[in-house]
């Protein structure tokens, strides 16, 4: 995989884990990762916003994946991490998760678009699937996680 | 050599002067013979034309001279302000702002010459006095010329004495086609800045050529270390006479003389063609004869920054910063040596006492560092006055703008904000408030209708009021239109509190004018006010009684970033309620609970308070053992009340407001978030929204 330079280029992601499944965020997104901390809940939010934190002086939103994409609540675990992802400068968010795994490179050739017409709701969140060696990674297509198209009304 | 460095204190000068003439002359429009407000105009529009003159600004100061003409004859009697004179002088005004917020953005005045509004000033003044005047006029006051004094060399480029490598460009100048000038430039004693004024010469003359020398040198020049002439040597293809008609132009230029260099013999017969254009007594001859190199004035940028943003400072307050911040390094070093010395009781002891210190030095500097950005709401009030008489006019309405603490504060970037919602509630009230003089006399109301701008400072909020004595509100109108655009339903309609439905005008969906001008005239874009004021931190509300006229309420947070707040318990969640708007806490036993309208209240020494149940309203897990009493805290919103039905009190603290974050719906009872002491965030309860 690291040889295969034919097409555009690779890009790094990040592979976190989600109930079974393991999703891949764009490295270029990614501010920092933090361990789980106290989240202050805010009344009247969406529901999949647990509520904000404090990030070196800063209060930032956390959404949980696993509620925005219809899974069982988060469980709180040792392995539970905050990525903080950075879509546009002054406006960072966090997003749970149940673990991060590693760092990968998947070069553009090796992801298979989704098919958008889906009728899975979690299709619009995903920019396509990423094999790796054996294992599927889901690519989230960050920008339509965080940016809710519902917010604006 | 350099103007900009004049800049800002120009823009900031220009702007009182402004302000000034406008405010005068609406005075006079009223009080034609005030002796005082003719002086107070003609002292501004001389210091106008004089600073405009002198930062090169030649548009600028032909404009503010004519209408300073104009004001002269007015100061001695020549003429009567009539509603036309009082129109130009408005249009003048307005030309030259226009030039400054040029200036402001480019560093250059522009290319408008308001040739109109002069030939109208002109106009004026001809048929108000039976004198002509015009530019010729300029011209003879700026440079007086006639020639009274000849004594002396005035030609003192004669003396320049050239250097080598001089002398072989001065050749190879004019081997090539081009004249090489000697120019001697006299300016105006009384000159302020004469090194912004030999800059703006040389800049003349380097349009033309090269400047290869300069007596005294530019560095010299720079530091004003020279009387009232200096010399200098052009390389050329132009004309002598179009130089020195383009030095000439130059402001504060008292003479010009220029002749061809001569190398061999500087001190020949040649006869020059020296430009005795004015006078002015040269005092004394300065020696010439320091040897110097070529010599350039730095060549400046072409696009000069936009000047900064700047508040005046007070020095006083300046001096409390400055003495707050030496106390506060005194603290720390308190706590650095009880750190080094000390036994641990002592310690403790010692260690409290030095950071109760910090805390009232740190409350005290805040304070301070607020009060620095506060800035009177008077600079964004202090044009309606005039806006509303330009209205008044086009309207062909009778109106009056009455305003009251102009002098309240606000933080400056409130006030940057905050003028055009008044604006627009301000033309609203005169559009469409404002009954035109007929229909007034018909309704038994004084002709001229009257609108007030209220400003003052309620706890930790300021208060703006915008009143007129117009048609109001009609309610039914407004209830109407709203069923019909389906905005609210027949159900919602019957229910709905007469203010509830004056409430719906700040909806986007009434915004659009014809809408507008359909119902009752009110609300063009009222929804942008409010959400411009909602941005800000502040809320708006309109009242109104139909047939005597509407007030739009605005209240605005005094300070953006920094409040006082009490810290209580929901259930276990902690929350901060801002303590301006706290009016007291109260222990209310269950069996006070009363009901009106299947809704809780108390009946607090009268005043019948209604209640909150917080917990329900932030959807917070109740705690399984209750108090025995209810704590609630009494806030307010004007003359509204409300109780706050909180499980615990935490105690008074000093929080840092911080927004939310992107992404997440803030509700409007959040007013943001703040980080306590321990590191864990506590939400900020926004009781305006729900009171």
């Amino acid at each position: 995989m690291e040889t295969n330079n034919t097409s555009s280029g690779t890009k790094q992601y990040i592979v976190v884990k989600l109930g079974g499944e393991q999703f891949g965020i764009d490295i270029n997104y990614i501010d920092n990762i933090v361990r789980m901390q106290r989240i202050t809940r805010v009344p009247k939010a969406q529901e999949y916003f647990k509520g904000v934190i404090n990030l070196r002086g800063e209060v930032l939103p956390v959404m949980s994946l696993r509620v925005k994409f219809g899974l069982d609540d988060d469980e709180i675990t040792n392995l539970t991490r905050i990525i903080i992802i950075k879509l546009e400068p002054q406006a960072a968010v966090g997003i749970l998760v149940d673990m991060v795994k590693e760092v990968i490179t998947i070069s553009d050739d090796e992801i298979e678009p989704v098919a958008q017409n889906s009728t899975d709701e979690k299709a619009m969140y995903l920019s396509g699937i990423g094999k790796y060696g054996n294992e599927l990674i889901s690519l989230l297509n960050i920008a339509g996680v965080v940016i809710d198209k519902d917010m604006d009304r | 050599m350099d103007v900009s460095q004049y800049l800002e204190i120009f823009i900031e000068e220009t702007k009182e002067h402004l302000q000034a003439l406008n405010e005068h002359i609406l005075i006079l429009e009223k009080e034609a013979d005030n002796i005082d407000t003719i002086n107070e105009i003609f002292r501004a529009a001389h210091s106008l034309k004089g600073m405009a003159g002198t930062m090169g600004f030649m548009r600028m100061q032909r404009l503010t001279h004519d209408m300073e003409n104009v004001f002269s004859e007015i100061r001695n009697g020549n003429m009567i302000v009539t509603d036309n004179l009082i129109d130009v002088l408005f249009k003048g005004i307005d030309a030259l702002e226009s030039y400054l917020s040029n200036i402001q953005e480019t560093a250059s005045e522009g290319t408008e010459d308001n040739d109109e509004i002069i030939e109208e000033l002109n106009e004026i003044l001809k048929s108000g006095t039976g004198k002509d005047s015009d530019d010729k006029k300029l011209m003879q006051e700026e440079e007086p010329h006639k020639e009274k004094d000849e004594s002396g060399i005035k030609e003192k480029y004669k003396e320049l004495v050239y250097a080598s490598h001089e002398i072989h460009a001065i050749e190879a100048a004019r081997q090539s086609g081009m004249s090489a000038y000697a120019i001697t430039v006299y300016i105006n004693e009384k000159c302020m800045l004469k090194s912004a004024r030999a800059f703006l010469i040389f800049k003349a003359a380097e349009e033309h050529g090269e400047i290869i020398k300069s007596n005294p040198d530019s560095q010299d020049i720079e530091n004003e270390e020279f009387d009232d002439n200096f010399s200098i040597v052009l390389l050329t293809k132009s004309k002598m006479e179009d130089v020195k008609k383009s030095i000439g132009n130059v402001s504060e230029v008292t003479e010009v003389y220029i002749g061809d260099v001569e190398i061999d013999e500087q001190h020949s017969d040649k006869k020059p063609e020296p430009a005795k254009e004015a006078v002015e007594a040269v005092s004394d001859l300065s020696t010439k004869n320091k040897q110097e190199e070529k010599n350039q004035p730095k060549k400046q940028a072409a696009a000069k920054p936009v000047v900064n943003r700047s508040v005046r400072v007070d020095i006083e307050k300046l001096d409390i910063l400055m003495n707050l911040v030496s106390e506060l390094i005194i603290a720390k070093n308190g706590l650095v040596s009880i750190g080094a010395h000390g036994s641990e009781g002592r310690k403790n002891d010692s260690f409290n006492e030095q950071i109760e210190y910090l805390e009232s030095i740190t409350t005290n500097l805040h304070e301070s560092v607020m009060k620095v950005r506060m800035v009177p709401i008077e600079s964004v009030v202090n044009r309606f006055p005039r806006m509303i008489r330009d209205l008044a006019k086009k309207l062909n309405k009778k109106m009056e703008l009455y305003m009251s603490g102009e002098d309240t504060e606000l933080d400056r970037t409130v006030i940057d904000e905050i003028g055009d919602p008044l604006m627009h509630l301000l033309r609203n009230a005169a559009d469409h408030g404002i009954e035109s003089g007929e229909v007034r006399v018909k309704k038994g109301k004084p002709e001229q209708g009257t609108i007030l701008l209220d400003a003052y400072q309620d706890g930790n909020n300021v208060v703006i009021e915008v009143k007129d004595d117009g048609a109001g509100i009609d309610v039914e109108k407004v209830k109407n239109k709203a069923l019909s655009k389906g905005v609210i339903t027949p159900e919602q309609a019957e229910t709905m509190a007469e203010n509830e439905i004056v409430d719906l005008l700040f909806r986007p969906s009434f915004s659009t004018a014809e809408v507008v001008s359909d119902i009752s005239g009110r609300g063009v874009g009222l929804d942008v006010v409010k959400s411009k004021i909602e941005a800000l931190g502040g809320d708006i509300e309109a009242r109104s009684v139909l047939g005597e006229g509407s007030n739009f309420i605005i209240r605005l947070p005094l300070t953006l970033a920094i409040i006082q707040a009490l810290m209580v318990e929901i259930g276990k969640e902690k929350y901060a309620i801002p303590l301006g708007s706290i009016q007291t806490i109260e222990d209310v036993d269950y069996n006070d609970i009363k009901y009106v309208q299947s809704k809780e209240v108390i009946n607090l020494r009268g005043s019948v308070i209604p209640l909150v149940r917080l917990e329900e309203v932030l959807d917070v897990e109740p705690l399984e053992e209750k108090n025995d009493s209810l704590t609630v805290v009494i806030v307010s919103k004007g003359d509204k009340q409300a109780g706050m039905v909180v499980d615990n009190l935490i105690g008074q603290q000093e929080i840092v407001i911080k927004p939310l974050g992107k992404y997440i719906n803030n509700s409007k009872m959040i007013g943001g978030a703040t980080i306590l002491g321990d590191g864990e965030v506590a939400l900020i309860l926004d009781v305006n929204a729900m009171v």
